[in-house]
């Protein structure tokens, strides 16, 4: 019974299937009209992206064409899209003026500096917090996480107090203590980021225990093994953070501004934000500004085509920037 | 294995290190035995020290003497001290003070009009970018971009993009932005120069946080879509939802973890919002003339400093980071309900 159904409906569907045609039509309309979609789909897609990345790249063109322009040009009546002659001058003026190359120095100085030392302060205690065992690890841990939320500019404010020799619990300021215009005072109290504590520690942690041990069985000092084993095993989290103090010294404008104004001891940031380029009729050389701002970006940019997987690491784990 | 004493295990381990090593047993012993635990005692706080000496002086003890500046009425760091009582007057002064009402008004509207253009946008372009195949590496190098700059060169770039060369009223160049709005008919506005308004200093600062804003949000929500689950999708497609219905009911739920991280980081860095007004207007936080119009909050704490007006000071870097705690807190109430698994 049942099979003769099927055969039924097998037949059935085999003399029906001339009849069919419409609906294949039909079918092929449809998948016609889907890819219609699809193309319209894409292009709206291209479109979006492409305007957006148009919007995006803009700042960075109007840099580089302004820096290019004489100041003729720039004031001329309709702004320009391409300099008429490219004036390299902007370049040399923007060097002086701003006193760009003792700024480069200043701040690669301060850089490396406080590189290093950071580096040693956050693999030290890194390798505590991963590896050794000891009482009130977990608090002193929390407690240096916890430092991760306050804002630092409640730092600040006692920090600023502290090296300009004004100990908020002496009554009289200590001039001798005065140590702002200074080097010291732009290393030291930003050597330690708890975040980048963090992140070692995360890195240490995935190397497995039992190296340790057998290392220790081996009469390997611990010291030994952290500068043997587990800084070669983790040099893409060294790297990272070598990468973003580096852009840090290059970006920070708070403290710098604040402790060290002066000309002798100004890093890149402030003294670009403080370089004055206004000419003798008043008005601003905002060519030669933008070749300044566009001389101080370039760094930035190298780091970023040639070293950007080791930002993007240590960046899409804590939204902090430099 | 059976049990062995601490003297069987150490034997162990001297005899053949490697395979004592392997041995998950004897590992265990070796950890936890006291020997190597007591030694370490002293030896981490060696390792610690460098840093939690540095801590101390420049985070714990700040952080500390912040709430006592803060709670000493009229507290000044100008040198000699009278006897300060505790009390509450430095908030007052603060809430009271006409600059950090504008300054409060600033920042709140700054992360209120900011934070969600840049995440809806960053969403639809992140969407974007994880549905295309060709000229995919290209988008995403150009998104990127933005994110290794500096903050006060580019805001001095915006300025240069939005500033008018004027003689006097004479408008002698245009500005170049003025001249794009132009072509759709609509008047030029003075944006950052001599005179300009609130509202223009307003959107100037906005599209720079924004612009600033895109690329760190792209990358974590790209990062989160390109982790879905096709599956989920195939499934939509088979049962022929719409595109639109599909990012509503697939996308937006399995990037919700994403979205609020995003939009967490994104409201406390708009609430400490700084360099940025800085590199478009420089120190003076307003375009000449009207000095202070764009200031924040964080200006306001830095302002009062050179003054050593430090008890005012800390008093409003307190509410900051009240402020800071509240939203934080909020978020978390919210993306608990919202955010899927």
């Amino acid at each position: 019974m049942t099979d003769d159904n099927n055969k039924t409906i097998i037949n059935d569907t085999a003399a029906a299937s001339p009849l069919n045609v419409p609906d294949e039509l039909d079918v092929g309309a449809a998948a016609r009209r889907q890819k219609v979609f699809k193309v319209v789909r894409y292009l709206i897609t291209y479109l979006f992206l492409t305007v957006m990345a148009l919007i995006v790249i803009f700042p960075f063109y109007w840099m580089v064409i302004s820096s290019l322009k004489t100041m003729e040009e720039y004031r001329a009546n309709v702004p320009t899209l391409w300099p008429h002659k490219l004036f390299f001058q902007n370049f040399a003026t923007a060097f002086s003026q701003a006193n760009l190359k003792d700024l480069f120095l200043h701040t690669l100085l301060v850089g490396t500096i406080s590189t290093v030392l950071s580096l040693i302060v956050t693999v030290l205690s890194a390798f505590a917090f991963a590896r050794l065992q000891f009482k009130g690890k977990n608090v002193v841990f929390g407690l240096l996480m916890a430092t991760m939320m306050v804002p630092g500019e409640l730092y600040t404010i006692t920090n600023y107090l502290t090296v300009s020799g004004k100990l908020p619990f002496i009554s009289q300021p200590i001039s001798a203590l005065d140590i702002t215009h200074t080097f010291t005072v732009l290393i030291v109290p930003m050597l330690v980021s708890v975040f980048y504590i963090y992140l070692l520690r995360q890195t240490f942690l995935q190397i497995p225990n039992e190296l340790y041990l057998a290392a220790k069985v081996d009469g390997t000092s611990d010291f030994k093994y952290l500068w043997k084993v587990m800084l070669p095993l983790s040099v893409s989290t060294i790297i990272t953070i070598t990468i973003l103090k580096m852009m840090g010294a290059w970006n920070a404008y708070i403290w710098p501004r604040l402790v060290a104004n002066d000309e002798a001891h100004q890093l890149i940031t402030n003294g670009l934000r403080g370089a004055s380029f206004i000419l003798p009729n008043n008005e601003t050389n905002y060519p030669a500004q933008m070749a300044a701002v566009a001389i101080v970006s370039v760094p930035l940019f190298l780091v970023f085509v040639f070293l950007r997987k080791y930002i993007m690491r240590g960046v899409s784990r804590s939204g902090i920037k430099g | 294995m059976e049990k062995l004493s601490d003297n069987e295990v150490l034997e162990l381990v001297h005899s053949d290190p490697a395979a004592a090593a392997q041995n998950r047993y004897i590992v265990h012993r070796v950890n936890t035995s006291r020997d190597i635990g007591d030694r370490n005692q002293y030896k981490a706080w060696v390792y610690l020290a460098p840093a939690l000496i540095l801590l101390l002086i420049f985070s714990f003890y700040p952080l500390i003497n912040t709430f006592r500046m803060a709670l000493l009425n009229g507290y000044t760091s100008d040198g000699f001290t009278t006897a300060y009582q505790v009390g509450f007057r430095n908030f007052k002064t603060v809430v009271n003070f006409v600059d950090f009402k504008q300054c409060l008004k600033n920042t709140v509207l700054l992360c209120v009009i900011t934070v969600p253009i840049s995440t809806t946008l960053a969403l639809l372009i992140a969407v974007a970018l994880n549905s295309i195949k060709p000229l995919q590496r290209m988008f995403q190098t150009i998104f990127f971009l933005p994110y290794v700059t500096n903050a006060i060169a580019i805001g001095m770039v915006f300025k240069v993009v939005f500033n008018r060369v004027a003689v006097g009223d004479l408008v002698q160049t245009e500005a170049v932005i003025n001249r794009f709005i132009g072509l759709f008919g609509a008047d030029p506005v003075n944006f950052v120069n001599v005179g300009s308004s609130w509202g223009a200093n307003m959107f100037v600062v906005c599209t720079y946080i924004v612009w600033n804003a895109l690329p760190f949000k792209i990358l974590v929500l790209l990062g989160g879509l390109q982790n879905v689950n096709k599956q989920y999708y195939e499934a939509a497609k088979i049962d022929s939802t719409s595109k639109i219905r599909t990012f509503f009911r697939i996308t937006i739920p399995l990037v919700s973890p994403m979205l609020a991280y995003v939009i967490i980081t994104s409201f406390i860095g708009g609430f400490k919002e700084y360099s940025s007004i800085v590199g478009i207007f420089g120190e003076t936080m307003g375009p000449a003339g009207s000095e202070g119009q764009m200031n924040t909050i964080v200006g306001f704490v830095y302002k009062m400093l050179p003054y050593w007006k430090t008890g005012v000071a800390s008093a409003a870097s307190l509410i900051l980071f009240g402020i800071i705690l509240i939203v934080t807190a909020i978020n978390g109430l919210v993306s608990k309900r919202t955010v899927h698994y």
